[in-house]
């Protein structure tokens, strides 16, 4: 137990402390790059949160299951199936594209990464209302958590796809295997810009998450996750409608990926010869440009609309 | 010594449109009308106030008065409309117990993370985990999951991990009130520790009785304007006339009479200072009882009841009961209930009078009560004065 002097001292040390601090407004905000790096640097703070979040979001998910995480591979491990059989079997796409399983699981791991990342996103900050009336947080946090758990079942994909393609192809051993983990950072930084608006959004506006489902369920069939590239480039030849198309970063970052994972995209020759757009490297350079601009808007959107999201929730 | 804030408040409005479309059919199809459905709500309205380090403030005001609000705006939770907070030191919010706990996780799980948001880093958490469960006192269910818990079992587990943050601020909004009467006093007793470790607290509470024993001071708001900011007695007051107008003008706005009759002070004399001094246990003391007769009517009976801080009655006492009648015509009145020894054990207790029409239904209650110390020098607690004495036999065991 304390004693009375004791208690004093502590009681004299805490005023003395905070008469020490500085004042910080916490009511409105205090400029364009100085409030960025405030926003960073209250993130950085509240990094061991975001851990948490994470992992509370994927125990939630399967507690009380048996097989736990193993779930999270069933789904796209069934899809993967699906395209095989209906796109490259029966419709006879795999006559034309080599190695068709190893090629549709490559897009379908990066894709299946977007998707998850904007769907868990959009609904992160509705979903947490509780959080956000009661307590003070960077609201970034939960987009964020969002981001992080979707990355776990990425990570999961990702060594299966691995495994397989080291087991079903070979790895061309090249420097073009670089593309893989910059086309995931390219992805990564447009999608954490997307999925900051879009949680923004959908605080106001509910409609958004509908929306972001339909989105996603056309950009499914616009991204050459199920059909290659080269199919694209034979209907378009190059014109302006195939420069746009590529203006997508998903769609680049899903192509180059493929480059480097796919090793039968870049050796066959002949009728299964496949097509990559000029250029890739540094389109996937100016992509990975424009993104950490979007983010960087993104971030501020997000800090305007954040002010009033405890009263609209 | 200079007086250090650790919150300034300055010219803070908040402003809440309250608009009724919602999803984008909506609002297109209404655009046109959309200006119209729009309605401006003010809920906090030019708020100046300064919280001095160390001191613990209790928001006042009836329900929608925005102190709420004022609340959330302090801890910077919504942005105000106009003005500015400002802010230093490490602040715990404690807006709803329990409110990042997941169901489908288990205690001890809920507590990392529920610590974590509030602020603990992990090794913080490491270090109080065995007090904060001990505080909670669920040892037991700490790895089930919360679902399985009982409401009880909940809050106190979130008001444990609560109290553990190590804030600088703490605000708190009408959550002390948790768990059973153990329980309770555990929980008042860490409020009381943390104000003498010097953290400042400002609570929202519509317990009179809790802004008395916690607060150094009393802000009302009403409707979003600052009413009274001032020491806590006279500030109970206004608000209790506060209420007073709104319970008039709601029983004119529905046809409802005001209460013929008003009890307009209960003062407990102890023959020296009136209402100040303590009574000393087995003195006389006396209680005046004040009252005003608006309209003349029916004869009534004056009641009087002596109550522990807890709510219970400890002695009760009406002019029935002692076969008097008191006057009812128009104007002010006072009665003297007189007692040759106060035999009340020591302790904190309060006095409340009423007017009751004969039949018991009750005219009006004075509030807010009026309380008193008994001070006594024999041993022994409890609420009645009994003259202990001890003696020994130690033969009889042998």
């Amino acid at each position: 137990m304390e004693t009375a002097t004791e208690l004093a001292v502590v009681k004299q040390r805490r005023l003395d402390t905070i008469a020490a601090e500085p004042f910080v407004d916490v009511s409105k905000s205090q400029g364009f790059f100085r409030d960025t790096v405030n926003s960073v640097r209250d993130l950085v703070a509240h990094r061991e949160l975001l851990g948490r979040l994470v992992r509370r979001e994927i125990k939630a998910r399967y507690k009380d299951s048996k097989l736990g995480i193993v779930w999270s591979l069933f789904r796209p491990l069934i899809s993967l199936l699906i395209y095989y059989f209906a796109i490259g079997k029966v419709m006879g796409a795999a006559r034309s594209v080599p190695d068709f399983a190893i090629f549709v699981f490559v897009g379908l791991t990066i894709w299946l990464l977007y998707s998850e990342i904007l769907s868990g996103a959009v609904r992160s900050i509705v979903e947490n209302s509780g959080l956000v009336k009661k307590v003070y947080l960077p609201r970034e946090i939960f987009p964020l958590s969002a981001i992080g758990s979707a990355l776990v079942n990425f990570g999961i994909q990702v060594v299966v796809l691995l495994i397989g393609i080291a087991v079903l192809s070979t790895y061309r051993w090249s420097p073009e295997l670089l593309l893989a983990p910059l086309a995931v950072v390219v992805l990564l930084v447009f999608a954490t810009a997307v999925a900051l608006i879009i949680s923004a959004w959908n605080v106001y506006l509910r409609d958004i998450q509908h929306f972001v489902e339909i989105y996603l369920l056309i950009f499914f069939w616009v991204s050459p996750i199920v059909y290659p590239f080269t199919y694209v480039h034979r209907v378009l030849q190059g014109n302006w409608l195939e420069q746009i198309y590529l203006a997508n970063p998903v769609s680049l970052a899903i192509i180059a990926t493929q480059k480097a994972l796919w090793s039968a995209g870049t050796t066959s020759s002949g009728s299964l010869m496949q097509v990559w757009p000029p250029d890739l490297e540094l389109r996937l350079v100016i992509a990975l440009g424009a993104s950490v601009v979007l983010l960087f808007v993104a971030q501020r959107v997000f800090a305007r609309l954040q002010g009033n999201f405890a009263q609209e929730l | 010594m200079p007086i250090t804030n650790i919150v300034e408040v300055s010219g803070v409005s908040k402003r809440f449109t309250v608009n009724r479309h919602k999803s984008i059919k909506e609002r297109l199809v209404n655009s046109a009308s959309e200006r119209l459905h729009r309605e401006d709500f003010w809920a906090l309205r030019d708020i100046n106030l300064n919280i001095a380090a160390g001191s613990t403030v209790g928001l006042v005001g009836h329900n929608g008065s925005g102190k709420s609000t004022l609340l959330k705006a302090i801890g910077g939770i919504i942005e105000p409309s106009e003005g500015s907070v400002r802010r230093r030191g490490r602040m715990a919010a404690l807006l709803e117990l329990g409110a990042g706990f997941h169901p489908d996780l288990t205690g001890r799980e809920n507590v990392y993370l529920n610590a974590a948001i509030l602020g603990l880093t992990q090794k913080e958490i490491d270090r109080y985990f065995d007090a904060i469960v001990d505080f909670s006192g669920i040892e037991a269910f700490i790895d089930t999951q919360v679902k399985f818990y009982s409401s009880g079992m909940y809050v106190r587990l979130a008001f444990a991990v609560a109290v553990h943050v190590d804030p600088d601020l703490l605000l708190v909004d009408e959550v002390l009130a948790v768990g059973d009467r153990p329980f309770q006093d555990k929980c008042m007793a860490k409020i009381a520790e943390f104000q003498e470790e010097g953290r400042t607290i400002v609570v929202v509470s519509h317990s009179a009785g809790q802004i008395e024993a916690l607060c150094h001071r009393v802000v009302v708001l009403n409707h979003g304007e600052m009413k009274f900011d001032g020491g806590v007695g006279e500030g109970l007051r206004v608000l209790q006339e506060l209420y007073d107008d709104e319970g008039r003008l709601a029983a004119l706005a529905a046809g409802v009479a005001p209460p013929r009759a008003k009890v307009t002070a209960v003062i407990v004399d102890n023959g020296t200072e009136r209402s100040t001094g303590d009574l000393k246990s087995g003195e006389p003391f006396s209680i005046d009882f004040e009252y005003a007769i608006d309209r003349p009517g029916d004869a009534m009976i004056a009641a009087l009841s002596v109550e522990s801080l807890e709510g219970t009655q400890v002695y009760g006492l009406t002019t029935k009961m002692m076969g008097e009648t008191i006057p009812v015509d128009p104007g002010h009145h006072a009665l003297q209930f007189a007692f040759p020894a106060a035999d009340l054990g020591a302790g904190h207790y309060v006095a409340r009078g009423s007017l009751h029409e004969l039949d018991g239904t009750l005219v009006h209650g004075r509030y807010p009560v009026t309380d008193f110390r008994v001070i006594s020098a024999l041993p022994g607690n409890g609420y009645v004065r009994l003259e202990p004495s001890v003696k020994f036999d130690s033969r009889r065991r042998a």
